[in-house]
């Protein structure tokens, strides 16, 4: 700590150099902070989802609906505490650019199915009772400011109605929340009533259920159960391919491509670049210096020191441009609607420490091991 | 010595005296050459994506969909819809005399990628042998054609590179059934990225009696608009016409837009890191050169010409540092292929494409960050006082 006056001076010196170098530190770490938030999205981003629930859905593709009456033989499977089912209703609201997920479902199976949603018993009652009947996320109302009792209006790309309009009108009953803070974020999607759904779709649709959720006695069941029910259906026109809720939500969005690879070429070349930028800097610094060293030396500093305190000078660098970097990813995530959902979190923060102190070594270590070689006698004539 | 005789002269002493500051120098370059390399690849993404899906068409084929889908995977049409629709006048005749139109199905069917355990979503699309006979683009490379009636199938090109287990020979299982690649297909477009069979066997199998769509070729490219006019206001008949073109253009413009949009932003982030790093560089430039700056002052040259040699060296290294970064791109990144989730829930797969004008993008936004980097450090030599520049190590 008593050196850090020495190390402050240092960096201060030139105050220009110090801000322009900080400066495209924190361009680095902007870019890094949020690249690995989006890849912190895309790989352990189901990392909070039950572990006991199963979703079963078509081999063929989860786009294959699978037919409702498969239901009986799904809970039928020993391990299996109950089962719903979900199909994706593909609707915009207003404007093709106001998509968000809405799924038809038999409300008290998803009640059952995810507790992780909270809705008072009343809306509960409400869902299950409203022919044409739909509950939002939390989220979803505020952004377009709905309340129980709206009639909400959606455009379904994929489903027509038996009169030949895509056009649906669904009245809202009730607004959930999450559990917790993660299962909250997730409140921007919409459930609707599947039996009005049934209903009123072409009659060539009807009796198909989507996917099958199936949540599970036991935790430590999925790998059987799972291959149970597939085995069900196996050689059938219905083959099913049943996996854990995580692995479908990862395989999805897996689906994107290759986005960690991508993510992590960009961030490797800004890194290359920023390295040999911000080593050029320190040592600079240290070679207009060479005749402090002298002096420092001729006080009676030892080699040692000499070397800690050019490393010390480069990790101060290096953290101070990183936490301004990611400060500022964290606050540009922060300011993003909650349907971008990519936000800075502790995995983000431990690469970014790391980034910063192989950083701070890979630059600070040349200049450093020559200021600790330099011999008094010519470090004072600055040769 | 006149204005211009000076600054030629001052310029080329300094580009001269370069190798001299080469690590300087290559500081420049290198960082510059990373901000452009990465411009240049992710402009190159966008680029190809939108090639594969624009070169798609030809202006006398249309596709006729079911009223209000946007993607074939969501249009539903019966029999009898698919066979009114080709009976209109403009449609063209094929040598047999049947109209030159192809009822075909599109159904979504999972793949896995080379080493995940995870499937990815490829298009199954059944063809009538018309469909064929209206794409003449589209060729065999491997293998032969599928046969009507049996279950085989033909890969698109790109689909075979991206996916795993789709070389000929080997089996797919759809809904109980096993069905044989037979052969790889080219078309050059995002069809490239399908999987084909017999229009029938794919109804059979996936129980569906009607077409997802039904694409036609025009005897005459310019009776579009009068073929949407009849079919639209058929009573019969509920559907969007639209020249296929068009159709696979409005695919692309949602993904396009967003591969855009962060480009943009990653781009102007590094370009701003390199920006300030280039200026730090450069002030060290001028700084080592500050006595001979002095002296040239005293020997009377004027300040433009000052400031015209460190713009200059500025400019040349920035200039070599975006050859370099475009350099890089081209070798690293042209013709590679990945695949995203394009528009109905399916893979589409393309290469990047580092085409010259993205080239000549790239060393514009290399020789702007080399201009304002250059121009502070310039304007500082200039007024450095002559007797303190004199004065300096």
């Amino acid at each position: 700590m008593k050196y850090l006056p020495l190390i402050l001076g240092a960096l201060l010196r030139k105050k220009w150099r110090t801000l322009l170098a900080l400066l495209s530190l924190m361009a680095a770490f902007l870019l890094l902070g949020l690249g690995q938030a989006i890849n912190s999205l895309v790989e352990g981003g189901a990392e909070f989802l039950g572990v006991d629930r199963l979703i079963t859905q078509a081999r063929t593709s989860f786009t294959q609906p699978l037919p409702l009456r498969l239901l009986p033989r799904i809970e039928a499977v020993p391990g299996v505490k109950r089962v719903g089912y979900s199909q994706f209703f593909g609707g915009v609201y207003q404007d093709p650019r106001n998509f968000f997920p809405q799924f038809a479902v038999d409300p008290p199976r998803l009640y059952e199915t995810y507790p992780e949603w909270k809705l008072d018993a009343e809306a509960k009652r409400a869902f299950a009772a409203t022919r044409n009947g739909a509950i939002a996320g939390r989220l979803l109302a505020e952004e377009y400011g709905w309340k129980v009792g709206d009639t909400i209006p959606l455009n379904s790309l994929l489903w027509q109605k038996r009169d030949g309009s895509n056009a649906w009108e669904w009245k809202l009953v009730g607004i959930f929340d999450g559990r917790d803070e993660q299962w909250q974020k997730r409140t921007s999607i919409m459930y609707l009533n599947f039996a009005y759904f049934d209903e009123s779709r072409v009659a060539g649709a009807a009796g198909l259920a989507g996917v099958f959720v199936v949540r599970l006695r036991d935790p430590n069941e999925v790998g059987k159960v799972a291959a149970m029910i597939d085995a069900q259906f196996a050689n059938s026109p219905d083959e099913t391919k049943t996996q854990s809720e995580q692995e479908f939500q990862v395989g999805f969005l897996r689906q994107i491509g290759d986005i960690a690879f991508i993510i992590n070429a960009i961030l490797g070349a800004a890194f290359f670049s920023i390295l040999i930028l911000t080593g050029f800097i320190m040592n600079q610094s240290v070679r207009e210096r060479v005749p402090e060293f002298g002096v420092l030396k001729c006080l009676g500093f030892t080699d040692r020191s000499v070397l800690g305190l050019v490393l010390a000078e480069s990790l101060a660098l290096c953290l101070t441009g990183a936490a301004l970097g990611i400060g500022l990813a964290y606050t540009v995530t922060a300011l993003l609607p909650p349907k971008y959902p990519a936000r800075i979190d502790a995995r983000v923060l431990v690469i970014a420490a790391v980034a910063a102190l192989l950083l701070a070594a890979v630059v600070g270590l040349p200049p450093a091991w020559r200021a600790m070689q330099l011999k008094i006698v010519d470090a004072l004539a600055g040769r | 010595m006149g204005m211009l005789t000076q600054t030629r002269e001052i310029v080329l002493l300094n580009l001269r005296s370069i190798p001299s500051r080469l690590g300087a120098s290559l500081v420049i370059v290198i960082g510059i050459a990373g901000v452009v390399a990465v411009l240049v690849a992710m402009l190159s993404m966008a680029r190809g994506l939108s090639r594969t899906l624009e070169d798609t068409g030809a202006p006398d084929r249309v596709v006729v969909l079911r009223g209000g889908s946007t993607v074939e995977l969501s249009s539903f049409m019966d029999r009898a819809s698919s066979t009114l629709v080709r009976q209109d006048p403009a449609v063209a005749r094929l040598p047999s005399s049947l109209p030159a139109a192809s009822g075909e199905i599109v159904v979504v069917t999972e793949v896995m990628r080379p080493g995940q355990s995870t499937g990815a979503n490829v298009s199954l699309r059944g063809v009538e042998p018309a469909g064929l006979l209206l794409r003449p683009d589209l060729h065999l490379i491997e293998g032969r054609m599928f046969r009507p009636g049996l279950r085989e199938i033909v890969v698109g090109s790109a689909a075979r590179g991206q996916f795993a287990n789709l070389d000929p020979g080997s089996r797919l299982r759809f809904r109980g059934t096993d069905w044989q690649v037979v052969g790889v297909f080219q078309s050059g477009d995002a069809h490239d990225s399908e999987l084909w069979a017999d229009l029938e066997t794919v109804q059979g199998v996936f129980r569906r009696n009607g077409v997802s769509s039904v694409l036609l070729r025009l005897a005459n490219a310019d009776s579009f608009d009068a073929l949407k006019e009849r079919l639209t206001r058929d009573p019969q008949l509920n559907v969007d016409v639209q020249r296929e073109g068009e159709y696979f253009r409005s695919q692309s413009s949602g993904l396009t837009t967003q591969i855009g949009i962060v480009t943009s932003l990653v781009g102007i982030v590094m370009a701003l890191g390199a920006l300030f790093g280039a200026i730090n560089t450069m002030y060290s430039a001028v700084s080592a050169r500050t006595a001979e700056i002095g002296t040239l002052r005293a020997l009377g040259f004027g300040r433009v010409a000052v400031v015209a040699s460190v713009l200059a060296e500025a400019l040349l290294l920035a200039f070599a540092g975006g050859l370099l970064g475009c350099g890089i791109a081209w070798l690293l990144f042209n013709g590679y292929s990945v695949s995203t989730l394009g528009g109905g829930f399916s893979q589409i797969a393309f290469d990047f494409a580092v085409t010259s004008d993205l080239l000549r993008q790239g060393l514009f936004w290399a020789l702007g960050i080399g201009f304002i980097g250059g121009l502070a450090p310039a304007l500082h030599a200039a007024n450095i006082p002559v007797t303190e520049a004199l004065r300096a190590r």
